[in-house]
């Protein structure tokens, strides 16, 4: 985990070569089939900028985003605690690690099936099955961290009497960074995916809901506008928030004996 | 100030077996023995990183202010010098003495990785300094350094000695000249498990003619 992936990530240009090139073959064979089950790149961003003027892209967009953010928070900050509660008590571990292997194994269908027939299509339960989904996995990786976490530290936050602030902001935090982060990444990706299935299945607005309706009617250019536009507000997360924060917090580690 | 009364085999503790010891203000001792004898397990029961020996073995510890310099720096490496230093306490223009003191009045910006081992070192021990300490915990200090950083840090410790009279010092070597050096006490740590057997004296003299050698 100390190896810095942001300096493994593939070069700038080769998006800016296969995302266009991916685009191009989409259209060359929608163009050969010519069939409304494969619209064009053409019609996709008509069928966009169509919704985007009425204003329905902005709202399903919207009150999806506003799930998933808000099941994101819940799942990392529950899933945080159980993973560093976990990770440094092996009593905790003992009690709750057969319980997460259940967990992580129960398919996503089945907890927000059962929530929404024991709750009712309601807008808590469809946030709390994201969550149940998610908090193992953050609780799995968060425990990797917690269970490396160096003991020469802690014994010298001991002597030096640190207070529990001072041990969370400047001792754990940081060591923890990197697991943070890497749940953080595969928390979103696979919390909006879920957010999805829970509002196609159970709520009136929504892009997942959106998606429910285009299916109904294959209108396929309305399924895939509305899913490469979700799929650009994601990357543009990724973009402006977390490989910032990402370079700013692992500034330290690239300087590393540079004067030794 | 620091009174010992750890019976490890009573404690729990595996290494160590009995070991009565005190330390007084001002107090330079060496602890020696062979590798692998517990000398830095002692040094942990001193300063409370030991679970088995409870606080109730070294009577005093309560009261007094501990400085540690480990084995390796245990600086956050994600943290400047001057910013280690403030989270111990030390205010800004107690960092700018302390580090002025141990020769790295420059190097305050510098993250830990970005120093050498010797200066890293020098780092941790204004550290130590910065809590004011009562007692002093020195764990090998001068390991993997070379003869001429080993001699500089020697002399370091030495006038920080001189410059805080009152403050009591346990120093983990192998080496007897530094204990010629910096101690008037010494402690051998021998068998196993560990106990405290001799309490010998530096015999007096020596230190002068050790002045050349510095």
């Amino acid at each position: 985990m100390r190896s810095d992936k942001s300096l493994m990530a593939p070069p700038r240009w080769a998006y800016w070569v296969m995302l266009p090139a991916a685009v191009l073959v989409w259209g060359v064979i929608a163009w050969i089939i010519d069939s409304s089950l494969l619209p064009s790149p053409a019609q996709v961003l008509a069928t966009m900028t169509q919704e985007a003027s009425s204003g329905e892209l902005w709202h399903h967009l919207g009150v999806t985003l506003r799930r998933v953010l808000i099941a994101f928070v819940l799942a990392m900050t529950l899933g945080t605690l159980l993973g560093v509660w976990m990770g440094r008590s092996l009593m905790a571990n003992a009690l709750l690690d057969p319980l997460l292997v259940l967990f992580l194994n129960l398919p996503a269908l089945v907890v927000i099936i059962l929530l929404y027939v024991w709750f009712g299509l309601v807008e808590t339960a469809a946030v709390l099955a994201v969550v149940i989904n998610k908090v193992p996995n953050v609780a799995v990786t968060v425990r990797e961290g917690a269970r490396s976490l160096d003991t020469r530290l802690e014994q010298m936050a001991q002597v030096y009497n640190f207070t529990l602030g001072q041990r969370i902001a400047h001792v754990w935090t940081p060591q923890l960074f990197p697991y943070l982060m890497a749940a953080t990444r595969g928390g979103l990706a696979l919390i909006w995916k879920i957010v999805l299935v829970v509002e196609l299945l159970g709520r009136s607005d929504g892009i997942g809901f959106q998606l429910h309706m285009a299916f109904q009617v294959f209108d396929v250019a309305g399924i895939l506008a509305y899913s490469l536009a979700f799929v650009a507000v994601v990357q543009l997360i990724e973009l402006a928030i977390l490989q910032p924060m990402e370079r700013r917090a692992s500034r330290w580690r690239r300087t590393e004996f540079q004067n030794a | 100030m620091l009174e010992l009364h750890i019976d490890g085999q009573l404690l729990g503790q595996p290494v160590l077996g009995r070991i009565l010891g005190s330390v007084a203000k001002g107090d330079r001792i060496c602890l020696q023995g062979p590798s692998g004898v517990g000398k830095t397990t002692l040094l942990n029961a001193i300063a409370g990183l030991d679970r088995h020996v409870p606080a109730s073995a070294i009577e005093g510890r309560d009261r007094i202010r501990l400085g540690y310099l480990f084995q390796e720096h245990r600086l956050l490496p994600w943290r400047t010098v001057r910013q280690n230093l403030a989270l111990v306490g030390a205010s800004q223009a107690d960092i700018d003495r302390l580090l002025a003191e141990v020769g790295l009045a420059a190097e305050g910006d510098y993250l830990p990785d970005q120093l050498s081992l010797g200066m890293a070192r020098r780092a941790a021990l204004a550290r130590c300094l910065a809590v004011k300490p009562d007692l002093l915990l020195l764990d090998e200090p001068f390991a993997s350094l070379d003869f001429e950083r080993a001699a500089e840090l020697r002399l370091l410790i030495r006038n920080l000695l001189d410059h805080y009279p009152a403050m009591a010092m346990i120093c983990v070597t192998h080496d007897a000249a530094d204990a010629q050096a910096l101690a008037n006490r010494v402690w051998y740590l021998e068998g196993k498990p560990a106990e405290l057997r001799q309490e010998r004296p530096v015999a007096a003299g020596a230190s002068p003619a050790h002045d050349l050698w510095l």
